[in-house]
């Protein structure tokens, strides 16, 4: 649905096959384990059995004497990184705890932390070598949730983390080492003036599991350090860019030393923009003189890479008699992992952003636990966020009799809107997106029947703009070669050249994209924060208009006139005289008119808008198991403009089963020692295909002012609601208001049985 | 992967002298979906494997008069496929069906399944409920142990060194008997049971009156499960939900399950009664010639 | 070590023979001696389906098959759907329906979805549900690759009816 009068676009919403799509449905796609070079050795990584252990003993000499061995890494083999900070594209990074989350220096923090490394002649050859690593630890008492980590007495992970922001009495230290890595806070209004005045007040305290976000490809990288100190990295990632400088800074060698070449990448969703394995692989490399390839196994990728916080949020609402909110507080503590860094930040600039409130206050927490260190997973930080605040909405809609969509309606930010932690909203299309779920069929629709229930829940996130560069050359025959930075997990070549194809009023199949290594393009960030169709999109556009410009001035030799007298103008130049040649026409004679024309595009000022999705999902509870079944699912949401609308929808599905994984059975599993019991694809619960139904997507358009057509990113925003809506689904269906995560099946028949008492 | 070497005999004799070996050290391997999978995580570490699919005998499927006769090596895919065998012995269908994924029912076997151990093997209480007796044969000769007693602990069995479980074999059901087997798992596929139930029930010519029961519970103790008490219990009873139910305190009496990551002890128990009531229902449908009202996982 | 062997099989139709250890998987063969790197590695223990190849006709997730155990079968891989240039209908409704993201689990489920075809000309969406539960997909939610599999088996039930 469209909300404003679209301009007529001949490209741009259409439906185009994807450029790579027949080498992805062929087989012939070429993903980072894909590669195969002369001389390759195979690399495997030793992995602490412990949660939380000094490593008092590591001996690797057995290892490099079993024949076929080449190579033998540990974190001694790595130059040291000091005391710094460094800016690697979403924020400066301690480079000491990002080695040491690489191979782990005289501690492991979590189960699964990588110590060393073996490069053979054979995969199988190499695991032998990681069985002969003779190693000793002493064990130490792990801690594995946000709050008991920030008691006084828990024990503490890293000896150089003191709290930032602390405040005297708060969690934390200011001089003595804790897990309290920082404390966030934002304030506006008089909220006890707001409390006060409020007529209904709800508050409510969330647990949610940490998981993970189970992209099926592993993580792999395969590294050649060549004779002349060059490097080369093929890898699956979400950034060449930051690869190659997270690489480069670890072995402390110049950035430009080292090549990233793209490969397919197998799904990211946030968890391919941390680099694990590329410095370890370099390293192989360089003792062996052989490429090596280093793939993580299934365990590995759950056990040390990802994933997403668990947390503990407590949510207070207060709205008056009409359901408006006048009053909101909110305490998140999220889990970083065994390293600052969680999205506590996101989380707290989330959790109040759909609504216009007037009086608010937000206190975070990030805690270092016993587990790997977290990663960006689909708006990261906001689902928890959301999962408390939409569902503690929907508690006071029930009381106060409003429909659900009402009282979202009633409260949804708007243009003008401030949030709490200060930006004001620019054209948002948070409320449209409550409109369609109302107005749509499913919510028009009875539900009938026993122990079903309908709920809704909306969600936000930013979007990021950063930096892309395109280059864009003509071929003779009319056609475009476009060179892109961003790495493509979904479709992005295609929604790219579509967008350049529009600006030149060319077919999109007369685009052939490529995304191209660290050497041959311009600085590009990852293809995160749901920004590639957006800034990457800029990009094209601006290489779009500058193959314009060129083409007026190339017109303007052949017409023998000047560049003013020429326009161009729905897919050619046309002269003030009337004469015409389409951009197939001219490029066949741009030898003769100056020779080649490359167009460049380089994106970086523009900042997305945000997006908003709300969605409606039926769920069946079996009242005697306590398990859920989805039986209908809608998600709407404001998309800006859909340039690829099956890859918008596609990302809206396939953030609403994610959210759906999240919302009922995906968890990390940990034991009393905090070892993680279910790092395989069995025991770590992802939806299969006979777990969800089909998911309906409806895509609402308000356009972003600061995208030339009007894009608004799509990745993130549709994982946010689905546990929220389900939690409020669940409530409709049996009466029981589940506060953590996941509403698993035990979980919801412990309430079920207490609700019978 | 650790190192082991191959072999695949084509008869039993060659088979059982390659088992011969000291405990552990060889390992029969039929669909592979649990052996390799094991050798892999360093669970087992066997010096070679004996691939037994080219043995007549463990590929034997046949049912007649005198009952059923699986051979060992069969895969799911194949038996749940089989005519008699879905008409007959449903319970075996129903499980066959929900092992693994379809890829893993390409290779997976019920025998397999049973010498595994795992206390909650998906096809074992069908095995049990069906009454099935394994045929065993090693350098000693062959023998024969009732399904229900062939599992002795988690990933243990009655099996000696250098013996193979080469058939079931299944008696033929009475006129009007029905089985089922269901599970209880998070998801709707692709998961491990947290209870698992096998009935067989067989119905007078009335169709109203339970004859004969058999019931066996998965993943509540550390071996399948025969709840003799709780199908005595069914005897001579109508076949209501009220009978059901009186047999409920029964199974749970004999379950003493375990709290892990897959669910805790309560839980569990709480199920047995759910999935013992569904699956009885079921399983009378059957018996009187009607499609219950069954769909995996749901 | 235990010793090379020569295994011969068929792989799409043609003749191969390889040197295989035991030890070593049929995905491993696949990728890493044949060089057929198609076929993906999502898990290695038969949960995500991402190595699913046809034996004998019938799926089987490569990575619990050893290299040894192809003697003397017929296997599908990826590789041998397309008819020569022309892609088979599973494949040109996974790619005209987007029912591919990443595309890492895409070779698994079309795989898995010419077993289905082939025992299944025309099942329902909860058959296509139930056969393809084996193979996990993080990025689609399902929806376009489900629709794409009902798209296949019209469109060869519409070849079939020509």
């Amino acid at each position: 649905m469209s909300t404003v009068e679209k301009p007529s676009y001949k490209v741009i919403g259409t439906r185009p096959i994807r450029h790579d799509g027949v080498d992805k449905v062929t087989g012939r796609a070429k993903y980072g384990a894909d590669i195969r070079l002369t001389g390759m050795l195979w690399a495997a990584m030793l992995r602490s059995p412990h949660a939380h252990a000094k490593i008092t003993r590591l001996d690797t000499s057995k290892a490099k004497a079993l024949p076929g061995v080449r190579a033998v890494v540990t974190s001694k083999d790595f130059p040291d990184q000091g005391d710094r900070l460094v800016e690697l594209g979403e924020g400066s990074v301690n480079m000491k705890h990002l080695a040491a989350n690489v191979l782990a220096h005289d501690k492991v923090l979590y189960h699964g932390h990588a110590i060393a490394a073996v490069a053979a002649d054979s995969i199988h050859i190499a695991q032998q070598a990681v069985e002969l690593i003779e190693i000793e630890y002493e064990v130490l008492p792990p801690v594995q949730d946000a709050l008991s980590a920030m008691k006084p007495e828990s024990p503490v992970l890293n000896t150089d983390v003191r709290t930032k922001g602390y405040v005297a009495g708060g969690p934390g230290s200011a001089d003595q080492p804790t897990n309290v890595a920082s404390r966030i806070y934002f304030e506006q209004g008089d909220i006890k003036k707001g409390f006060a005045d409020a007529a209904v007040v709800v508050e409510r305290e969330f647990h949610t599991a940490t998981v993970h976000q189970g992209y099926i490809e592993p993580h792999n990288a395969t590294v050649l350090w060549n004779a002349d100190g060059k490097v080369t990295v093929w890898m699956s990632t979400q950034g060449t860019f930051t690869a190659r400088q997270q690489t480069a800074e670890l072995l402390r060698i110049p950035v430009s030393d080292v090549k990233v070449v793209p490969m397919e990448i197998g799904g990211g969703f946030g968890g391919k923009i941390s680099v694990y394995l590329p410095p370890v692989a370099a390293m192989l490399s360089k003792l062996s003189g052989r490429p090596v390839q280093l793939v993580m196994d299934r365990a590995a990728v759950l056990l040390a890479t990802g994933p997403t916080p668990g947390s503990y949020i407590r949510v207070k609402v207060g709205t008056d008699k009409s359901g408006r909110i006048i009053a909101a507080d909110a305490y998140l503590a999220y889990e970083a992992g065994a390293y600052p860094g969680s999205p506590i930040g996101p989380g707290c600039m989330c959790i109040f952003s759909c609504y216009d409130i007037p009086n608010a206050r937000v206190e975070g927490y990030d805690v270092c636990v016993n587990k790997p260190r977290t990663n960006a997973y689909r708006a990261p930080g906001s689902t928890n966020a959301a999962f408390a605040m939409e569902t503690v909405l929907d508690e006071i809609a029930k009381q106060l009799k409003l429909d659900p969509a009402e009282i979202r309606l009633l409260n949804a930010a708007k243009e003008g809107t401030r949030r709490v932690d200060g930006p004001k909203y620019s054209r948002i299309g948070m409320a449209e997106t409550v409109e369609a779920i109302r107005d749509s069929a499913h919510y028009q629709s009875p539900l009938p029947g026993p122990n079903r229930g309908r709920g809704i829940a909306t969600g936000f996130w930013f979007n990021v703009g950063l930096k892309s560069s395109v280059t864009a050359t003509l071929n003779l025959d009319g056609k475009v070669s476009l060179l892109e930075g961003s790495t493509d997990i979904g479709g992005t070549r295609t929604s790219i050249a579509m967008q350049f194809a529009e600006t030149l009023g060319i077919p999109c199949e007369d685009v052939h994209p490529s995304v191209v290594d660290t050497d041959s393009i311009g600085y590009t960030d990852v293809t995160g924060g749901s920004r590639t169709t957006f800034s990457t999109g800029i990009a094209a556009v601006n290489a779009a208009n500058d193959i314009k410009q060129q083409l007026i001035e190339r017109a303007a030799i052949h017409w023998q006139t000047t560049p003013d007298k020429v326009q161009y103008i729905d897919g050619g130049v046309t002269c003030s005289d009337g004469q015409r040649l389409t951009f197939k026409e001219l490029a066949a004679e741009l030898h003769e008119l100056g020779g080649p024309v490359i167009g460049q595009g380089t994106s970086g000022k523009e900042a997305q808008g945000g997006a908003f999705g709300t969605h409606c999902v039926d769920v069946e509870v079996d009242p005697e198991t306590g398990k859920v079944q989805i039986l209908r699912y809608t998600a709407a949401q404001d998309c800006g403009t859909a340039i690829h609308p099956s890859y918008v929808e596609g990302q809206i599905q396939g953030g609403a089963v994610q959210g759906i994984g999240w919302a009922l059975n995906e968890e990390f599993w940990y034991d009393p020692k905090g070892l993680l019991r279910n790092a395989t694809f069995l025991d770590y619960r992802m939806p299969t295909c006979y777990d969800v139904p089909m998911i309906d997507a409806i895509i609402v358009e308000v356009p972003d002012p600061s995208h030339p057509y009007g894009v608004r990113g799509v990745g993130e925003v549709p994982i946010c609601p689905p546990p929220a809506a389900i939690a409020n689904a669940i409530a409709n269906a049996v009466g029981v208001q589940m506060t953590t995560l996941p509403m698993s099946p035990p979980k919801i028949m412990a309430e079920l049985l207490k609700q019978k008492k | 992967m650790r190192d082991f070497d191959y072999v695949a005999p084509t008869s039993l004799q060659q088979a059982v002298e390659l088992l011969a070996k000291p405990a552990g050290q060889a390992r029969p391997l039929a669909g592979g979906t649990d052996l390799i999978d094991h050798v892999r995580n360093g669970r087992l570490s066997p010096d070679v494997l004996v691939d037994i699919k080219k043995i007549p005998e463990l590929n034997l499927l046949e049912a007649g008069p005198n009952g059923l006769r699986l051979g060992a090596a069969v895969n799911c895919a194949t038996i749940a496929a089989h005519q008699a065998v879905q008409a007959q012995y449903t319970a075996l269908v129903d499980s066959c069906q929900i092992i693994g994924g379809v890829q893993i029912q390409s290779r997976a076997s019920v025998g397999g399944n049973m010498c595994n151990s795992g206390p909650a093997a998906d096809s074992t209480p069908s095995v049990i409920a069906l009454g099935g007796r394994c045929v065993i044969t090693g350098a000693q000769g062959t023998r024969e142990v009732a399904a229900e007693d062939f599992c002795t602990g988690p990933g243990k069995n009655v099996l000696k060194p250098g013996e193979l479980l080469v058939e079931l074999r299944f008696p033929a059901p009475a006129p009007h008997t029905g089985s089922h087997y269901r599970r209880f798992i998070p998801r709707n596929e692709m998961d491990i049971a947290v209870v698992g139930i096998g009935v067989s029930v067989t119905l007078d010519d009335t169709l109203k009156i339970i004859t004969a029961a058999r019931i066996a519970l998965g993943a509540v103790g550390p071996t399948p499960i025969l709840a003799t008490a709780a199908a005595q219990a069914l005897i001579g009873q109508p076949a209501t939900d009220e009978t059901y139910q009186k047999a409920v305190p029964l199974a749970r009496e004999v379950a003493t399950p375990i709290n892990d990551m897959r669910g805790t002890k309560d839980y569990r128990i709480h199920l047995v009664g759910v999935l013992l009531v569904r699956s009885l229902q079921a399983a009378v449908a059957r018996a009187k010639g009607e499609c219950p009202n069954y769909k995996p996982g749901h | 070590m235990a010793k090379k062997r020569i295994v011969s099989t068929t792989i799409n139709g043609d003749a191969v023979e390889f040197l295989c250890e035991p030890r070593q998987t049929l995905l491993e063969i696949l990728r890493d001696v044949l060089e057929m790197t198609g076929t993906k590695e999502g898990c290695g223990n038969g949960n995500c389906g991402s190595c699913t190849v046809l034996m004998n006709g019938k799926p089987v997730t490569s990575c619990l098959v050893l290299g040894v155990e192809a003697e003397g079968v017929e296997l599908r891989t990826i590789e041998g759907v397309a008819r020569g240039s022309e892609l088979d209908e599973v494949q040109q409704a996974f790619l005209e329906g987007a029912a591919l993201q990443c595309g890492i689990c895409t070779p698994g489920f079309i795989m898995q979805t010419e077993a289905l075809l082939a025992c299944n000309p025309t099942p329902t969406e909860e058959e296509i549900r139930f056969h393809l539960a084996g193979n996990l997909c993080r990025c689609t939610g399902y929806d376009k690759i489900v629709r794409a599999v009902q798209c296949a088996a019209e469109r060869r039930a519409g070849a079939c009816h020509k």
